[in-house]
């Protein structure tokens, strides 16, 4: 059981800061979900903790460690990623692919055992891809290929998941299916889990906590129902009157018409971008 | 009725196409040691292939065979065939191999060992060493190879140190600067062999390599060169695969990949500098026997890079046989053949598997 935190980091490429002063903490048994317009700086964030990039001020920790301080294989038996859909090389398998996963905790001397198989073909079932064990990857859509990934992260066997957009290529079935084990995975092994959501609605429905990014900083934090609001979302995606209340779990959900859509420019949205 | 699960099924079949590749690898293996045995045979004076065996068997620790052949028989086996087979092997293994890396190191199906300037700086080397007045003679190793392997390795590293941002190698950026100097090398080359008067024949003799004349000295000098580069290669194999994926997933599971590539980097130069010091730069196999076995085996790099290197090596020492053999008692570059012997059945290969070969 490991926390992921931040303390005042300042991330960002070459002189160009992405994001500054940034502070959060995210704890086992609990789903943090990271929000906030295109190019904000959400998957900088996973990146840093995936330590990718190294950042320019601040502190760090993975499981109270400083990250620069964990050697890279002991990291990735610590921290998993399920990256935004990369492009895979398509003369493995499906099942080659999940396999990888079990990296991190092979020697350099040490090959995969039956029971790294067996892990294999397990989160292939759990994240319903094991009919496609045998296929190359380059016959798979990309929905195929953002589960194989999470089967992937799940033969990692890491203490913290961090997913960069796990949902955005699956159909709304999928999505549901995906977030759910994430989230039944997350409270059953006491996991922390970070993930970078674009989708508002299911990021209320599936996160204990939201942290909202716009402008390089933290613009809110807190339950769905605290980040998720009319004035927040005005502010930051410039939709204005667009929240309303599940009528079933009573969760915070936002329903945009065009005609509330203020036209681009006012809202601040063009402001930061890239 | 009672069938199998179905996921065990699945595992089946990764692991019976695991059992076809080490059937492979030991048959290879075997096939490699006799096509040894038949090439030995072949040559101007024909030796009978029981009494090749026999000779070669009887130098083999323990095993003591009658001696039924005149010694200038095992002379002929043993000192002028059998080193220059085993040389041909070598650097067959050693280019297959370093290309199988070169080529999942940089994840570009182009890359060939000589991408980063090695045939270029060991070509301007060799030349070089042609053009030095013949009186220069440095005992043990010939001036040639020894100026080859300076040339070769001054290069690589040149690209190397051109190429480095910060504690990182780029991959893209090493290609260009291995292909832009391997460029200026070889105008270098042009102009010196041009100027080069009555050497320029056995200048671009070299240039498309040669076994002839190989000598068991020679064998020994690149042998640890060869071992210990491809030992090093094969024990990062599962390594390598990871990096397929890309980089950065690489390192998210676990790979430290900026040191996995110097590792890799050095030992796959390492080989092919050895190996293009002593027989010349020799085309084609370092690009095309990893392509070749990838299409029939597949891509996890525990077997690419194995049955790459033994396939390299039959396909070696079988071109040297035909360069020796077909317009006896003159020799075909060895160059020369490796295309012509190998571009069609690649070239079939591609035809005949569709699918995505890299």
């Amino acid at each position: 059981m490991i926390e992921l935190e931040m303390q005042n980091v300042t991330l960002g490429y070459d002189h160009h800061p992405v994001l500054e002063d940034i502070t959060f903490k995210a704890s086992p048994g609990e789903v943090v979900g990271l929000i906030g317009p295109n190019g904000s700086g959400k998957s900088t964030v996973i990146r840093a903790l995936s330590h990718l990039i190294r950042h320019k001020a601040g502190k760090i920790t993975v499981g109270g460690r400083e990250i620069n301080k964990i050697p890279r294989r002991e990291l990735a038996c610590l921290v998993g990623v399920v990256p935004q859909l990369p492009l895979l090389p398509s003369t493995f398998t499906a099942f080659e692919i999940v396999l990888m996963g079990r990296n991190p905790h092979l020697g350099l001397f040490e090959s995969e055992s039956r029971r790294d198989w067996d892990m294999a073909r397990q989160a292939m079932e759990k994240t319903s891809t094991a009919t496609l064990a045998h296929r190359h990857v380059n016959e798979l859509s990309g929905g195929e290929i953002q589960c194989l990934l999470i089967a992937r992260v799940l033969v990692q066997e890491t203490e913290a998941i961090l997913m960069d957009e796990p949902t955005a290529n699956l159909d709304i079935g999928r999505q549901v299916d995906v977030l759910d084990l994430i989230k039944n995975l997350c409270k059953e092994n006491n996991l922390t889990v970070l993930a970078a959501i674009h989708d508002l609605n299911l990021a209320a429905q599936y996160c204990d906590r939201l942290i909202l990014i716009y402008n390089g900083r933290i613009h809110a934090r807190g339950t769905p129902a605290e980040v998720i609001t009319d004035a927040n979302i005005k502010e930051v995606y410039g939709a204005e009157n667009c929240v309303y209340t599940h009528p079933v779990n009573g969760l915070p959900t936002v329903l945009l018409s065009a005609l509330k859509k203020k036209t681009p420019g006012e809202n601040g949205i063009s402001g930061r971008g890239g | 009725m009672v069938s199998k699960p179905i996921e065990k099924t699945r595992i089946g079949a990764y692991l019976s196409g695991r059992r076809t590749r080490i059937i492979s690898l030991v048959g290879l293996g075997i096939g490699l040691l006799i096509i040894i045995g038949i090439a030995t045979s072949i040559g101007s004076v024909q030796v009978p292939l029981g009494t090749t065996a026999s000779i070669l068997l009887d130098k083999l620790p323990f095993v003591d065979m009658q001696q039924t052949w005149q010694s200038s028989i095992a002379t002929i086996v043993l000192d002028i065939r059998l080193p220059r087979i085993i040389l041909a092997g070598l650097a067959g293994a050693a280019l297959a191999v370093a290309g199988a890396t070169y080529q999942g190191l940089f994840r570009n199906p182009l890359a060939d060992p000589y991408l980063i300037g090695v045939a270029q700086g060991a070509s301007l080397g060799a030349v070089i060493g042609f053009l030095l007045p013949t009186t220069w003679n440095l005992s043990g190793i010939g001036i040639i190879p020894m100026f080859a392997f300076i040339g070769a390795i001054a290069a690589t590293l040149v690209v190397y140190l051109i190429s480095r941002v910060g504690k990182t190698l780029p991959v893209t950026t090493l290609i260009l600067a291995g292909v832009a100097l391997s460029a200026l090398l070889g105008s270098i080359v042009s102009y010196l062999i041009i100027s080069s008067g009555n050497r320029l024949h056995s200048i671009i003799f070299w240039m498309m390599g040669s076994f002839s004349g190989s000598q068991w000295s020679e064998v020994l000098m690149v042998l640890p060169y060869i071992v210990v580069g491809i030992a090093v290669i094969v024990i990062f194999a599962r390594l390598l695969n990871v990096m397929q994926l890309d980089e950065e997933q690489a390192q998210q599971l676990g790979v430290n990949v900026e040191s996995l590539k110097l590792i890799l980097l050095a030992a796959a130069t390492l080989i092919t500098a050895a190996s293009v010091s002593f027989v010349g730069t020799i085309g084609f196999v370092g690009i095309i026997i990893p392509h070749a076995v990838r299409l029939i085996w597949g891509a996890d790099h525990r077997f690419l890079l194995p049955l790459s290197i033994l396939t390299g090596a039959i396909f070696m020492i079988l071109t040297d046989l035909i360069s020796r053999t077909v317009l006896a008692p003159v020799e075909i570059p060895i160059g020369v053949i490796t295309a012509i012997c190998g571009a069609p059945f690649f070239l079939y290969l591609l035809r005949k598997r569709k699918k995505a070969i890299f």
